[in-house]
């Protein structure tokens, strides 16, 4: 694999393991600054080699009490880890209370663990716009786990699948009939289904309606989803959930995901990067270039149609390049 | 569209320290800094010292604000600025608030507690300060 020789001195400090340069790159990237642009090019060669493992989920069923305990079994294994875990901005005020962070217990002087919060900053799907690229970092920082947990929500936030290379759903007794297990979703993205407070009455016959939903079919890569119990605070099963991730990123390994999966997300970011920034050019040309501010006019006069001028605003960018 | 670019939040830690449960207070400022529009980081109940500045460097805030009403503040916050000054953080400012007689506010403001909120401070003073404090530390 070939990598930049020279990495910017922040770039550096990160790979060395400070984790102020880490904590402070993230806010870079989150604020959009041009300074994380430079540094995530440059660690970008350093990713790609981690679990990422997603936990999404309705609102209370233990996502964080999970994060922790699995934050718990990790570092008796001594093995470091990192968490990001988003929670939803306020769509009035823009503000947040990231409030994951109450259930870590760890010491605090360990190293080897890394807690960041994320607010989504107007982003749907259950994960920040640049949850992606924080991933990235906490990587080249070289964590080889980080747990992303997800805004608690509904069913159709299913941005996880992006950033995530296995995604655990958890869900808990009593949540809905198994008439909820076929809706479309987020029960069709799930490589291992999480039946937390397993302690609870009802356990039973929500692990049965999974596991009945898991063996309907596998999943495009040939997966077929698992079904594991856990009770987060107890604790139980939590052994038994970290298996099972395993499981799925030793599959993931044996068959290739760099050509599949992975491959996808990929191409999906980067069709994400070209539109983001050609919309922006546009946007911007419309208001500033009198040609186009001309062909807005016409669209405005009923001339022309919008599809016909948008052909043209094409032809008129990629001939500029 | 591509939005314009806007101020980034103000990301703020609320943190109790000592062994009181009582963080009724805590959580009302939290709401009342998450509705100004900042990203309130709630570290909840029982923190130490230690724990309170490692979440500040991992969290990258601009600020840190500190409530407590067990009597213990005149232990408990010096030694979270001693860890923040250790750490080459001194520049986040910490505010505090809780049941902190006069005496004691005025020490700990010597010591470098920017601003203390007793029993009657409005949310408004609060908010207006905590922004006014994370503006100009950073």
């Amino acid at each position: 694999m070939s990598r930049p020789v020279r990495l910017p001195p922040t770039a550096q400090a990160i790979v060395r393991g400070d984790r102020r340069a880490l904590a402070r790159a993230i806010t870079a990237v989150e604020d959009g600054d041009a300074s994380a642009d430079l540094l995530l090019r440059s660690l970008y060669a350093r990713s790609g080699n981690a679990a990422v493992v997603g936990l999404a989920g309705p609102l209370g069923v233990g996502k964080s009490s999970l994060v922790n305990a699995l934050v718990g079994l990790l570092r008796a294994r001594q093995k470091p880890v990192g968490v990001v875990a988003v929670d939803p901005s306020s769509p009035f005020s823009g503000g947040s209370v990231l409030g994951d962070r109450i259930r870590l217990e760890r010491r605090a002087d360990d190293p080897d663990v890394f807690f960041r919060s994320m607010a989504s900053r107007g982003a749907v799907g259950g994960i920040a716009s640049t949850t992606t690229d924080v991933v990235r970092l906490l990587e080249a920082a070289g964590f080889p786990t980080v747990l992303v947990e997800t805004v608690g929500s509904g069913q159709v936030d299913v941005a996880i699948r992006e950033v995530a290379t296995t995604r655990v759903v958890v869900t808990a007794p009593h949540l809905g009939d198994e008439v909820q297990t076929l809706k479309a979703g987020l029960f069709e993205i799930a490589d291992v289904f999480c039946v937390n407070k397993s302690d609870l009455p009802g356990a039973d016959v929500a692990e049965r309606d999974l596991a009945e939903l898991a063996s309907l079919g596998a999943s495009r890569d040939g997966w077929r989803p698992t079904v594991v119990r856990t009770s987060a605070t107890t604790p139980s099963g939590i052994e038994e959930l970290w298996s099972a991730i395993e499981a799925h990123e030793a599959f993931r390994a044996a068959s290739g995901d760099r050509a599949g999966a992975e491959r996808r997300r990929l191409a999906a970011e980067i069709v994400d990067r070209v539109r983001d920034r050609l919309a922006g050019e546009v946007a911007r040309a419309l208001e500033d270039d009198p040609a186009l501010a001309r062909l807005l006019d016409q669209v405005v006069d009923r001339a022309l149609d919008p599809r016909t001028a948008a052909d043209r605003v094409l032809e008129q960018r990629l001939r500029a390049r | 569209m591509v939005p314009p670019r806007t101020r980034s939040p103000i990301r703020v830690l609320i943190a109790k320290p000592g062994l009181d449960g009582h963080d009724r207070g805590a959580k009302v400022v939290a709401r009342a800094l998450r509705d100004a529009g900042m990203e309130v980081i709630y570290a909840g109940l029982r923190q130490t010292p230690e724990e309170i500045v490692r979440a500040a460097l991992e969290e990258d805030v601009d600020l840190i604000g500190l409530s407590i009403l067990s009597g213990a503040h005149m232990a408990l916050f010096p030694r979270v600025l001693t860890l923040l000054r250790k750490e080459g953080a001194s520049k986040i400012p910490v505010f505090a608030g809780g049941i902190i007689p006069d005496e004691d506010a005025r020490r700990l403001k010597r010591l470098g507690i920017r601003a203390i909120f007793g029993p009657g401070a409005t949310l408004d003073e609060i908010v207006r300060t905590a922004e006014q404090l994370a503006r100009h530390a950073s």
